[in-house]
């Protein structure tokens, strides 16, 4: 049970219990084969996302296809890359947590630029 | 063995969000440090890395709003940024080869983090000079990117293909996306020069700092790095193949 308690480096474990955490900096490591395995499916997932464009792909499922890899590609990064995926949850609600405030600007930048857009050609006759 | 420890579905940890959500209000209420695992140096990296996220999307919303708002029709980046190699026009292969690149960048950092908290400092100083590199190349070819643009006529406030709005979308966020990677590589630089020197070692102070740093700046620069790949990704979708 000693092994337990000892996981500054190596292990993929978290860090400490989630309650009662031992405040401590440690180094991440993790095995470079991971990063291998990381290294070629961001390296898949692009040529996925430049097939879409190369084969010309049009409407809903173009769009679809690039959020898809796109988001794929950002959370494999932030996760292994980043060492998200080893950090302790409060870091990781405080990082992740306010960007999605920008959602909500773009749903209202969305709702505006369709509005101005309809202006344009209401007034202007596009 | 209760019942609940049997419906617990991921095995390999005995933690459940409930006790996960209990160590969030735990770490913010501790009265002395929220990120337990993450030294000030990473915290704050991380922290100006939320900052960095704002600004970019800024700009890619604006992107959005201007692309939805304007009754021009919005130039094609398929044919914009296609290139003619061996007589054969190839759609978007330029920016294809600098994903790639910026990917491999990433993944040769990653490996410097490994061998910089494995002590093996020559690898990893090595390791990030070949990340520099990418960097850099990456850099040239946003340049060659810009010359070959703004020589057919693409300026921030009007280009021959369509919408006036492309040319400043297009140099705002390129352009400090390239400056973030300019910036990358010369940080990149100075920590590999002190990571070859031994500067962690031996506990020499750092020219700017006068403090003694430690392995972990290595990965407090990796995070900045992949950042900057992060970035990518999301401007190769939305800029370039939406």
């Amino acid at each position: 049970m000693t092994a337990m308690t000892d996981n500054t480096t190596h292990s993929h474990a978290p860090v400490a219990q989630a309650a009662q955490p031992a405040a401590q900096a440690h180094g991440q490591q993790h095995p470079i084969k991971l990063y291998l395995l990381v290294w070629g499916l961001l390296f898949v997932l692009s040529a996925c996302s430049y097939l879409v464009d190369y084969f010309d792909v049009q409407g809903y499922l173009r769009w679809f296809l690039i959020v898809v890899f796109m988001l794929l590609k950002a959370g494999l990064i932030v996760a292994v890359f980043m060492h998200m995926a080893w950090e302790r949850l409060a870091l990781v609600v405080a990082i992740l947590a306010p960007p999605m405030a920008v959602l909500v600007l773009m749903a209202m930048m969305a709702w505006e630029g369709e509005y101005t857009n309809y202006l344009r050609a209401f007034f202007f006759g596009a | 063995m209760t019942a609940e420890h049997v419906s617990t579905e991921h095995v390999t940890t005995e933690e459940t969000l409930r006790s996960r959500m209990l160590g969030v209000v735990a770490d913010w209420s501790s009265d002395q440090r929220s990120f337990k695992s993450a030294s000030w140096g990473k915290a704050m990296m991380w922290i100006f890395l939320v900052s960095d996220t704002f600004v970019f999307s800024c700009f890619l919303i604006s992107y959005m709003t201007v692309r939805m708002s304007t009754t021009v029709e919005w130039p094609h980046p398929s044919e914009i940024f296609a290139l003619d190699i061996g007589g054969k026009k190839i759609p978007l292969i330029l920016i294809a080869i600098m994903t790639f690149d910026l990917i491999t960048s990433s993944g040769t950092m990653a490996m410097a983090v490994n061998f910089a908290y494995a002590r093996e400092r020559r690898k990893a100083a090595i390791l990030m000079l070949v990340t520099a590199f990418f960097g850099a190349a990456f850099v040239g070819m946003q340049a060659f990117e810009w010359s070959k643009l703004i020589h057919e006529g693409v300026r921030p406030w009007g280009n021959p293909f369509g919408a006036a709005q492309f040319g400043s979308s297009f140099f705002m966020i390129t352009g400090f996306h390239g400056f973030h990677v300019s910036v990358g590589v010369i940080f990149l630089l100075i920590i590999a020069r002190a990571v070859w020197r031994g500067d962690y070692d031996v506990g020499r102070r750092g020219f700017f700092t006068s403090r003694k740093g430690r392995y972990e700046i290595v990965e407090i620069m990796g995070l900045y790095w992949h950042f900057v790949d992060l970035v990518w990704v999301f401007i190769f979708a939305f800029f370039y193949l939406w």
